[in-house]
């Protein structure tokens, strides 16, 4: 079983005697060459628009990514645990539906948002109890959930939108909290922090990093691992809920093709975040600094005049180049040596 | 022997789809005359077809989320191939959509096989990529009906035998599974690589080689089904068969193919598809609206995998079952 578990040649872990110094790890982390692509994209994105660095625009520009970025904080502990939720965007079409539904029975602002925070909750629940419950792979069950949460939507509105929300509910998505810092921007920034917090600061933290390394080893350390990961679902579906009522706040309509195909832009930022895909390392920094770069380059295309399918190709090449580059200079390496 | 032909799950799945179909039947006996059947069976084709190359991929542990984008792919240049020279015979089309579609899987499974990326990660990219490239090339355009020549059009209706040729194409590409996962090495290797890599590779299997040969089959014939896809509606345009990778996986997972690898055969991926196309045809039929069919097909999915997980568990002791699951 030990055996299967270690796959691949990346998965062979050396451990050297003493660990670098923190500043020379930071030297050659995946986060500073992140960084150095985040002010790369701004420098010039800045030359090729005249309209980039106005404040306003950059404000607009954060929409991009805050509502995708709230989902990925939570996806990547999810990740990192060595699960994944392909279902998150059907959440969000869901817990719209849900929201719009109750506009349409008389629900004011706080009923929306309790609702919005349960749905997602609930769905996070149904997901979390059929992995760890009945021990289903997660990536099967949130295909299937992913089909069935956004089904359930298209039953409920079919071809049809709801809308008239009211109007204290856009504040979520379209208020300002001081000039042009957007209430979602401080929410994004808020949750950053606290996502950091969680995953790098406590207990529950490093039980993630166990789990994703090694499930075996973890529940013989006393880590109750299905409860980790339920607990993980469940995050993850609160926080789809949070990004669903930020966005339909923005868009004040609920259509069930709402958030379509997200799950693949929430999975690229936390991957580009440096988050092993197969679990076990990553930090929240990381995704941070990913979701500004793709909001950047989203932003700056979009000022170009660029289709978004084009944009979407650049994000495919980018996911892969980011998972293919290491390993490439990993094989390089080891053929010099040799 | 009939004790595990009782137990095996293409006999359970088999009579599912039985109670189905006589469920609709004693409403609407109009749904099993033998011509509708044959039009369901016809428009089932495609995914019966996909379904079997993402059955060999899924076998070595491995997922193409890829092949629709593939498919929409190729159907578009072999549609703006045919505008350009409208002469082109359709076998000479015939190939260019297995080539191209060959060569779309051949980049997933080298990039699988040779950088050791995880299958996931790189067909979601390779589909937003493929996806994007029609874009590209069409400048979103459509080609429409009109701008088709004939022959490209009549090939997959063509009637032989009293099955479009459509229907035939697919019967072929099962017989030919069939074979191939039943009587070669290459088949035994499928399921050894997915089974224990280990061990596939201590018997002189090359894992990665064989994963690249699963992703090559599931892109030719994603590429083949774009040609009668496009060939078939007579249109072609960016999003055609969107999310369709969805219904493919999820054909795979209720014909009872395990996620894991290694577990799974021909008459199943067969009959979770035409499970799904039974279902989509007959919503229609029983006045459902069609909006139900995605969250049908996604319950589909979770309550087959779940019920594949219960009849893979009684098998040899289990110790340590949580941990066994987490690992």
């Amino acid at each position: 079983m030990s055996l299967a578990s270690t796959d691949s040649p990346a998965m062979g872990r050396h451990l050297p005697d003493r660990l670098k110094s923190p500043l020379q790890r930071f030297l050659v982390s995946w986060e500073l060459l992140l960084l150095g692509v985040a002010v790369a994209v701004f420098i010039l994105n800045s030359f090729a628009s005249p309209y980039f660095l106005d404040p306003w625009n950059l404000s607009d520009a954060t929409f991009n990514f805050t509502e995708k970025a709230m989902i990925a904080f939570a996806m990547a502990l999810l990740i990192i645990s060595g699960e994944i939720d392909l279902s998150v965007a059907s959440i969000i079409a869901l817990a719209s539906t849900a929201m719009g539904f109750a506009v349409q029975m008389g629900a004011d602002t706080p009923v929306l948002v309790l609702i919005g925070l349960f749905v997602g909750l609930a769905c996070g629940a149904f997901n979390g109890a059929l992995v760890t419950g009945i021990g289903l792979p997660s990536i099967v069950v949130t295909i299937g959930t992913m089909s069935l949460f956004r089904g359930i939507s298209y039953i409920v509105l079919g071809d049809k939108a709801y809308t008239g929300y009211p109007s204290s509910f856009a504040f979520f998505g379209q208020g300002y909290v001081w000039w042009v810092i957007s209430f979602e921007f401080v929410l994004f920034a808020l949750l950053a922090v606290v996502f950091a917090v969680i995953l790098h600061r406590t207990n529950f933290g490093r039980a993630v990093y166990v789990v994703g390394n090694n499930p075996v080893g973890a529940l013989f350390s006393g880590i109750r691992v299905p409860r980790v990961k339920f607990a993980l679902f469940l995050l993850t579906g609160l926080m789809s809920g949070v990004a669903a009522i930020c966005l339909t706040s923005r868009l004040g309509a609920t259509r069930p093709s709402i958030a379509f195909g997200w799950e693949l832009e929430v999975v690229t930022m936390v991957v580009l975040g440096g988050v092993n895909i197969l679990g076990g390392s990553g930090s929240i920094p990381g995704v941070v600094i990913a979701a500004f770069v793709m909001g950047m380059v989203t932003f700056g295309f979009g000022l170009l005049n660029v289709p978004g399918i084009v944009m979407s190709i650049f994000i495919g090449l980018l996911l892969i180049a980011v998972i293919a580059l290491p390993r490439v200079v990993r094989q390089l390496m080891a053929k010099r040596k040799a | 022997m009939i004790r595990t032909l009782l137990k095996s799950r293409e006999t359970v799945l088999g009579a599912a789809i039985l109670v189905l179909i006589l469920a609709i039947a004693s409403r609407f006996p109009a749904f099993v005359t033998p011509s509708n059947l044959a039009n369901v069976f016809n428009d089932t084709a495609p995914l019966i077809i996909l379904a079997l190359g993402q059955m060999v991929v899924i076998l070595t542990r491995c997922i193409d989320l890829s092949v629709a984008a593939n498919l929409a792919l190729t159907g578009m240049v072999v549609a703006m191939l045919n505008t350009v020279m409208p002469g082109l015979p359709v076998p000479v089309i015939l190939v260019i959509a297995v080539c191209l579609g060959a060569l779309m899987g051949l980049l997933n499974g080298l990039l699988v096989w040779k950088l050791d990326i995880p299958p996931i990660v790189v067909t979601l990219g390779t589909m937003t990529i493929y996806r994007g490239i029609i874009f590209l090339i069409s400048g979103g355009e459509w080609i429409n009906a009109h701008e088709m020549s004939d022959t490209f059009k009549a090939f997959p209706r063509e009637v032989v035998l009293g099955l479009p040729l459509l229907s035939w194409v697919a019967i072929f590409v099962v017989t030919g599974f069939a074979v191939l996962i039943g009587r070669t090495p290459l088949g035994r290797a499928f399921f050894a690589v997915g089974g224990n890599p280990h061990a596939a590779v201590y018997t002189g299997i090359n894992v990665g080689l064989t994963q690249c040969a699963a992703y090559v089959l599931s892109g030719a014939l994603a590429g083949l089904t774009g040609y009668l896809w496009v060939a078939r509606y007579a249109v072609a345009y960016v999003d055609i068969a969107a999310g369709f990778e969805l219904e493919v996986v999820a054909a795979c997972v209720i014909g009872g193919i395990s996620i894991a690898g290694g577990i799974g055969s021909v008459g199943g991926a067969l009959l979770g598809a035409l499970f799904l196309g039974i279902v989509k045809n007959a919503l229609p039929v029983i006045n459902i609206s069609p909006f139900w069919q995605l969250a049908i097909s996604g319950s589909a999915i979770i309550i087959a995998v779940a019920f594949n997980a219960t009849s893979n568990r009684t098998r040899g002791r289990v110790i340590l079952k949580k941990a066994e699951h987490a690992s």
